[in-house]
């Protein structure tokens, strides 16, 4: 890339129509993203009739501006209400809740917002300066690697999310159960369907995770042992005060957050929703103080939320380099790219490199936009603590609703929503945690698919994943993940006896 | 607020006006298109472009909805099963044809009103670009000669693509277990295994490809067809070569549930007639490497109860068809 070539895509950026886009986009994303049970998916796919009339800049930064924005407010129901707005962001919704439980409701939102908009930014460095270099490496992952991150991301989160391992792991089985759900991914025969043709399609992860967060919420909070978060101090609101302190607290923590985000989330398919839970893991793992996680720390959140925004940017980059996306919205961006005739590919950024670096370069709008925007969205949302309960609770009820009803627009969502809100308050009550759930029903298919094509690739010979070098490396850490604590137990049951005798 | 009466009466006059005047006329209000395959897919694309022109002619909304799972299954049941007043429509492929062999009914040709095909696509076999193949004969030759070796990809098992690739081997009289299957979700995480070097062919569309091949990842070698496509008109096809007769032409159609009213049957042949050959539409299509393929509703028809028998036919003799009873 030559100063050439920057320069050129700095004009095309500083455009009215372009900034103003980026702006629409990302108020739109907020407002969306803020609301509990409205997704960034969602905000983007209505997006794609209106960029149909845009042109191909303005249109690839308004879904930038407000996917970027909406992943990013969605910590807000987060942190105030314990209402993740993705599954990435359950890894660190307790640690925020914890806080706001605890009277730093605002600490925990401007930690979120601060850290998420920082490891957007990485990210979109990342993607300016190695993008193409890191999609040829994330080009080498086949299905016996996303097998294993798939694994290192579910295990992590029954490691991390529960004081104790084995409800962590029932958690997730049931998760990974209710994703068996549906037509068989390798055979198409349907699977605890029972006939029903809307449990066919599977259980969409949409619904069960707003009601086992959301529903279960309102449910607890009429039950008798509620706790409720304590009124903030309106008076004082200082939003991102003090945050240059945890900078130079936890150096380690933002660059090993940013590092992952990046690397993981280049992962087509798999890295976007595994990278925080194994920020978070990770976090926990180095810390000084592991104690302290799970009961409103700030350096776990601090990681996860960066690694989550870092991912958010570099799941660009196999889109943008070789036309493979990754989720649903580098999926809806791709086809919004063929459409304006910039065909995503290595000619894309041969033939006319200022076209995909101007459209880099609104990562980095919209990143920077996070922190006024968020500024003023932390100073308006500390006051939905004050809002009677009796207000709050119908409107969450309102949008759980609305949310599950429009994954599909069937009234099947909100029965699921429904179904899961009271199966999530009976599991929370009796300390299992709700996060490998949503973790498991999220990544089940991909594991189930991943292994059976790997198995097929193999001829069925289980060694076959231990035999490429990347996939062998990543198999050793998640049987050694696997087998340490269970070693650990054997070893201290047997001192245990040896003393008793 | 007296004015802002008269506006709503004003306004509810002319909507009953028009209501009564368009009694004959459809479409008096917004048309829902359900697309049976995710947003930002190949279909989801055409479909929305398609709505957009539909809109700009009949002055109604066409909200297109995805209603995605269970290999496009539940979309096109929800279609069959819409009222047949011409307000639900929606975007059929070629599983249509095929869902009822597999053991699942309610999504056959039989419970739709067929109004017309706009685009079919052929299916091609695309290698790693340092494969040692510059053929499809080379190609065919290493899964004779090394049966199981060559892995084999592109969608689910039973799909499309696995039909088109294992028919085209039955044709040549090879064992179709030779090239075994890799069931996967699609045709991008199928290009990402083969760039990954963990399989070897995959069949689908140039299209799907394309990305990858620009990049000198990947090459097409053939389209597994009976004619050559007017995008992609340099790669040979599968018939031209060997010398058979295996034409599996995956189409994206208009369609409605069965039984609609005949005048809006007619009203939306005649205009996927005059969007097919609108200049800006053929642009899109061509810019993503789709072509426009017109059929009216009854050649259309003609069309998909073809492919059906050849496509059972061939799924039986592949082993893909569940017994009938």
């Amino acid at each position: 890339m030559t100063p050439d070539t920057l320069l050129t895509a700095l004009g095309i950026v500083m455009q009215t129509d372009v900034l103003l886009a980026v702006l629409g986009g990302a108020v739109y994303g907020l407002f969306i993203g803020a609301v509990p049970g409205l997704t960034a998916t969602m905000a983007t796919a209505l997006l794609v009739p209106v960029t149909f009339y845009m042109a191909p800049v303005p249109a690839i930064a308004t879904i930038v501006a407000t996917t970027a924005m909406a992943i990013t407010a969605g910590d807000i129901p987060g942190a105030l209400l314990r209402i993740p707005g993705t599954p990435a962001s359950a890894a660190y919704v307790d640690e925020a809740y914890a806080m706001t439980l605890k009277g730093k409701a605002e600490p925990a939102m401007s930690i979120s917002i601060f850290f998420s908009a920082c490891g957007g930014l990485f990210g979109a460095l990342a993607l300016l300066v190695i993008g193409p270099a890191l999609a040829r490496i994330a080009l080498n992952f086949s299905s016996f690697e996303f097998f294993w991150l798939a694994m290192l991301g579910l295990m992590t989160s029954a490691l991390v999310s529960s004081r104790d391992p084995a409800h962590g792991f029932i958690s997730l089985l049931i998760g990974l159960l209710i994703a068996t759900v549906g037509l068989d991914v390798t055979s198409g025969q349907p699977r605890f369907t029972f006939g029903s043709v809307e449990l066919m399609g599977g259980v969409s992860f949409i619904p069960v995770m707003i009601g086992m967060f959301a529903f279960a919420e309102i449910l607890r909070g009429y039950s008798s042992n509620a706790t409720l978060p304590p009124p903030p101090d309106v008076g004082a609101a200082r939003p991102f005060k003090g945050i240059g302190g945890l900078f130079k607290r936890y150096p380690f923590s933002f660059l090993r957050g940013v590092t992952l985000g990046t690397s993981v989330g280049a992962l087509p398919g798999v890295g976007g929703d595994v990278g925080a839970w194994i920020a978070y893991g990770m976090s926990r793992r180095f810390s000084k103080t592991p104690e302290k996680y799970g009961t409103g720390h700030e350096e776990g959140l601090m990681e996860a939320t960066s690694c989550n925004n870092a991912g958010l940017s570099s799941a660009w980059i196999p889109a943008l380099v070789f036309g493979i996306p990754g989720d649903a919205v580098t999926a809806i961006a791709v086809g919004v790219l063929f459409m304006k005739g910039l065909n995503p590919g290595p000619r894309l950024f041969a033939e006319n490199p200022s076209m995909p670096t101007a459209i880099i370069m609104t990562f980095f709008l919209a990143n920077l936009l996070l922190f006024p925007l968020g500024y003023l969205a932390i100073r308006s949302a500390r006051h939905i603590l004050s809002v009677p309960r009796a207000v709050i609770v119908p409107i969450i009820l309102i949008f759980s609703i609305f949310g599950s009803f429009a994954i599909n627009n069937t009234m099947f969502g909100v029965g699921v929503m429904l179904a899961a809100g009271l199966a999530g308050y009976l599991l929370e009550e009796n300390g299992f945690p709700i996060a490998p759930i949503i973790l498991g029903l999220v990544l089940g298919p991909v594991l189930e698919r991943n292994f059976i094509m790997s198995m097929q690739i193999a001829d069925g010979n289980l060694l076959g994943f231990f035999e490429r070098p990347i996939a062998a490396v990543l198999g050793v850490v998640v049987c050694a993940l696997l087998l340490l604590p269970l070693l650990r137990g054997l070893l201290r049951r047997r001192s245990r006896t040896a003393n008793a005798s | 607020m007296k004015k802002t009466m008269i506006a709503i009466s004003a306004g509810l006059f002319a909507v009953v006006g028009l209501a009564g005047a368009a009694q004959a006329e459809w479409p008096e209000r917004a048309v829902t298109i359900v697309v049976p395959w995710s947003a930002g897919g190949g279909t989801d694309a055409t479909a929305r472009t398609l709505a957009q022109q539909l809109e700009a002619r009949f002055g109604q909304p066409f909200n297109v909805v995805n209603r995605t799972g269970g290999g496009g299954l539940v979309g096109h049941i929800t279609i069959a099963n819409a009222p047949a007043d011409g307000y639900t429509l929606g975007v059929i492929t070629i599983e249509t044809t095929m869902y009822k062999a597999q053991g699942i009914p309610g999504a056959e040709p039989e419970n739709y009103t067929l109004i017309g095909r706009f685009n079919a696509d052929p299916i091609g076999i695309n290698v790693r670009a340092d494969a040692p193949y510059e053929s499809v004969e080379d190609l065919v030759a290493e899964v004779k000669a090394n049966p199981g070796a060559i892995k084999a990809s592109g969608a689910n098992r039973g799909g499309l693509s696995h039909l088109a690739w294992v028919g085209m081997l039955k044709e040549l009289g090879v064992d179709t277990e030779a090239s075994p299957w890799v069931a996967s979700a699609g045709s991008a995480p199928a290009m990402q295994q083969l760039a990954a070097g963990a399989i070897d062919v995959v069949s689908t569309s140039p299209a799907e490809a394309r990305a990858l091949v620009e990049a000198g990842e990947a090459k097409t070698l053939a389209v597994i067809s009976g004619e050559r496509t007017e995008v992609f008109p340099d790669l040979p096809t599968t018939d031209e070569i060997f010398g058979i007769k295996w034409s599996p032409l995956p189409f994206r159609g208009l369609a409605g549930p069965a039984d609609l009213p005949e005048e809006v049957t007619a009203t939306l042949s005649d205009a996927l007639a005059e969007i097919t050959a609108d200049p800006e539409f053929k642009e899109f299509m061509a810019s993503r490497g789709f072509s426009v393929a017109y059929q009216d509703a009854a050649t259309f028809t003609d069309t998909v109860m073809t492919s059906r028998t050849g496509l059972v036919e061939a799924m039986k003799a592949v082993g893909l068809a569940v017994e009938e009873k």
